[in-house]
């Protein structure tokens, strides 16, 4: 059967070129990089190289890089360290409704130790005011933290502007850029950000491995505590081929962002199209030009998205919803109720996100089968648009 | 695909009596207040024998299936014999939810009841196995036996 996967916002397979420069680091090169000998000086090195990679792809330099084990393990960083080395200055953190689990669950667990936390709210587009920020900073506050992308609707932050507001109060800055790395240009210097975390297996990279960059100069806490690694600021002997094959994804997607970027949002725009003229009563989520190229997240009315998941699959098409079926807590996505969508809409949520191996073939296969699926659904389905809810 | 036994599969991909009967005897209509699904299954009774049940449902798999399933153990059932079928014993028909689906397993059990209690309002009759059900109420008053299996 045809397989088409499109949950590139999800994870990415690894690309083969990125395999074949990990391969030599598990059984052959395996030194430990805090070894004096050859072997270990030569892991030391290809780490330096990986780290040097990803520092021109967002325009840092290398002593800005620091590896961790995700995404995630960055976000807790950036979080929990630039407030305890500011506890003195003030316990007051601004951020917004539509971040990733690992900033929001980052800073209820410092609501849990004292402080005070603002989740900004967004327009109907998903976009966080100028003017909200200004007016939720006090002078208590000790770091901003707004994600560059959005992972659910792939709406981008204005972070440059939000960022030159928190620093005129003279406020950290630390953006989540897991979705935005590789899909956008990034150039952490004319952000201006302090923070900012990434992840290798977004990228076409392997799981396990993210970094966090930090602006030079900027103070914030260790969160990994034990060895000298990653210049003192990170422990834990390095997870070397994941490091590699991350500083190869970075590599590949620094040469191929500009034809990446075009390539994904016109397939982005051909599938949109599609949906919305093939298929009646649906609606995108989010604003449709500032986004994430390759995300398309549609509300599909009068059905339920996990049943809409579960037929793809059997059509062999992988893609992600954000119904409160289909989460473990049986809430839907605190994403789009941020955007003031009803959970009846939220239920039929779908979100399609395409990547470097979409084919147009991929996309009309998807778009068909789709239909016939929203026809099936909602044959069963006791809502409608004459019967309403 | 490992989420829902083959069973549950079956239901959900080939769901059987979809539909809304045209002049049913009882319909009933239920929203789950868990998450949001919405569910309505109507019945024709004949001397006090359901002899047909449709549904239809706006929900996950589960729901689907569960609703599916439900109608066809209520066809040829006394009212009494239907009334006893409860969210458990669909689950068991089914071989099984997972834990954090059951709750779509209740949802049939009230539609169920529903349609009876709205048939027991029309024809002026009296079912035991209706002793305090609200069709309005939120909650399901019945065996969640705790989202396990
Ligand atoms: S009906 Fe919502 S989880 Fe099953």
């Amino acid at each position: 059967m045809k397989q088409v996967y499109l949950d590139y916002s999800a994870t990415t397979p690894v690309k083969k070129e990125v395999l074949q420069e990990m391969l030599p680091f598990f059984s052959e090169g395996f030194g430990n990089p805090s070894s004096l000998y050859s072997p270990g000086q030569a892991s030391k090195e290809a780490i330096a190289t990986a780290r040097m990679r990803l520092a021109s792809l967002i325009g840092a330099s290398e002593r800005e890089v620091f590896f961790t084990s995700s995404g995630t393990e960055a976000d807790n960083w950036a979080i929990l360290g630039a407030c305890d080395a500011q506890s003195k200055k003030g316990k007051h953190v601004i951020t917004t409704k539509i971040e990733h689990h690992a900033v929001l669950h980052s800073c209820e667990f410092l609501e849990k130790h004292g402080y005070r936390v603002t989740y900004l709210e967004v327009g109907p587009d998903g976009v966080v005011g100028l003017k909200a920020l200004e007016d939720a900073i006090t002078d208590e506050t000790v770091l901003v933290s707004i994600m560059l992308i959005n992972n659910e609707i792939g709406t981008m932050q204005p972070v440059k502007e939000l960022c030159a507001a928190a620093h005129e109060r003279g406020i950290l800055f630390h953006t989540d850029a897991v979705q935005a790395l590789g899909n956008v240009p990034i150039d952490v210097k004319d952000l201006g950000i302090d923070l900012m975390s990434v992840s290798a297996h977004k990228i076409y990279g392997p799981k396990g491995v993210g970094a966090l960059y930090m602006k030079k100069g900027t103070r914030i806490s260790n969160y990994m505590h034990g060895g000298a690694q990653e210049g003192k600021k990170r422990a834990g002997t390095e997870n070397l081929a994941g490091i590699v094959g991350f500083g190869k994804a970075a590599a590949l997607a620094e040469g191929n962002l500009g034809e990446h970027i075009k390539r994904v949002t016109e397939l982005r725009e051909y599938l949109i199209d599609q949906v919305l003229s093939e298929i009646p009563d649906v609606f995108l989520n989010g604003n449709r030009k500032l986004r994430h190229p390759g995300n398309a997240n549609f509300t599909f009315k009068y059905i339920e998205g996990e049943a809409a998941l579960l037929l793809l699959d059997t059509k062999g098409i992988f893609v992600s919803t954000g119904s409160a079926c289909s989460s473990e807590s049986l809430e839907p996505s605190h994403v789009l109720s941020a955007l003031n969508i009803p959970a009846e809409f939220i239920h039929g949520s779908l979100r399609l996100t395409i990547g470097d191996f979409t084919t147009k073939e991929d996309i009309d296969y998807v778009v068909g089968e789709l239909a016939a699926i929203v026809v099936r659904l909602r044959e069963i389905s006791s809502v409608s648009n004459e019967k309403g809810w | 695909m490992a989420m829902y036994n083959d069973k549950v599969m079956e239901y959900f991909l080939h769901p059987r009596n979809v539909g809304e009967i045209e002049d049913a005897d009882g319909t009933g209509k239920y929203g789950s207040p868990v998450c949001g699904d919405m569910m309505s299954i109507s019945i024709k009774v004949d001397d006090d024998r359901i002899t047909d049940a449709k549904f239809k449902t706006f929900g996950c798999g589960s729901a689907i299936a569960s609703s599916s399933v439900a109608t066809e153990m209520m066809i040829g059932k006394t009212i009494d014999e239907a009334l006893a079928i409860t969210n458990k014993t669909i689950v068991d028909e089914l071989g099984g939810l997972p834990a954090v689906k059951i709750h779509c397993s209740v949802l049939a059990d009230h539609a169920i009841k529903s349609a009876i209690y709205d048939y027991a309002q029309k024809a002026g009759k009296h079912y035991a196995g209706l002793e305090g059900f609200d069709p309005n109420s939120d909650d399901d008053g019945h065996d969640d036996d705790g989202h396990g299996e």
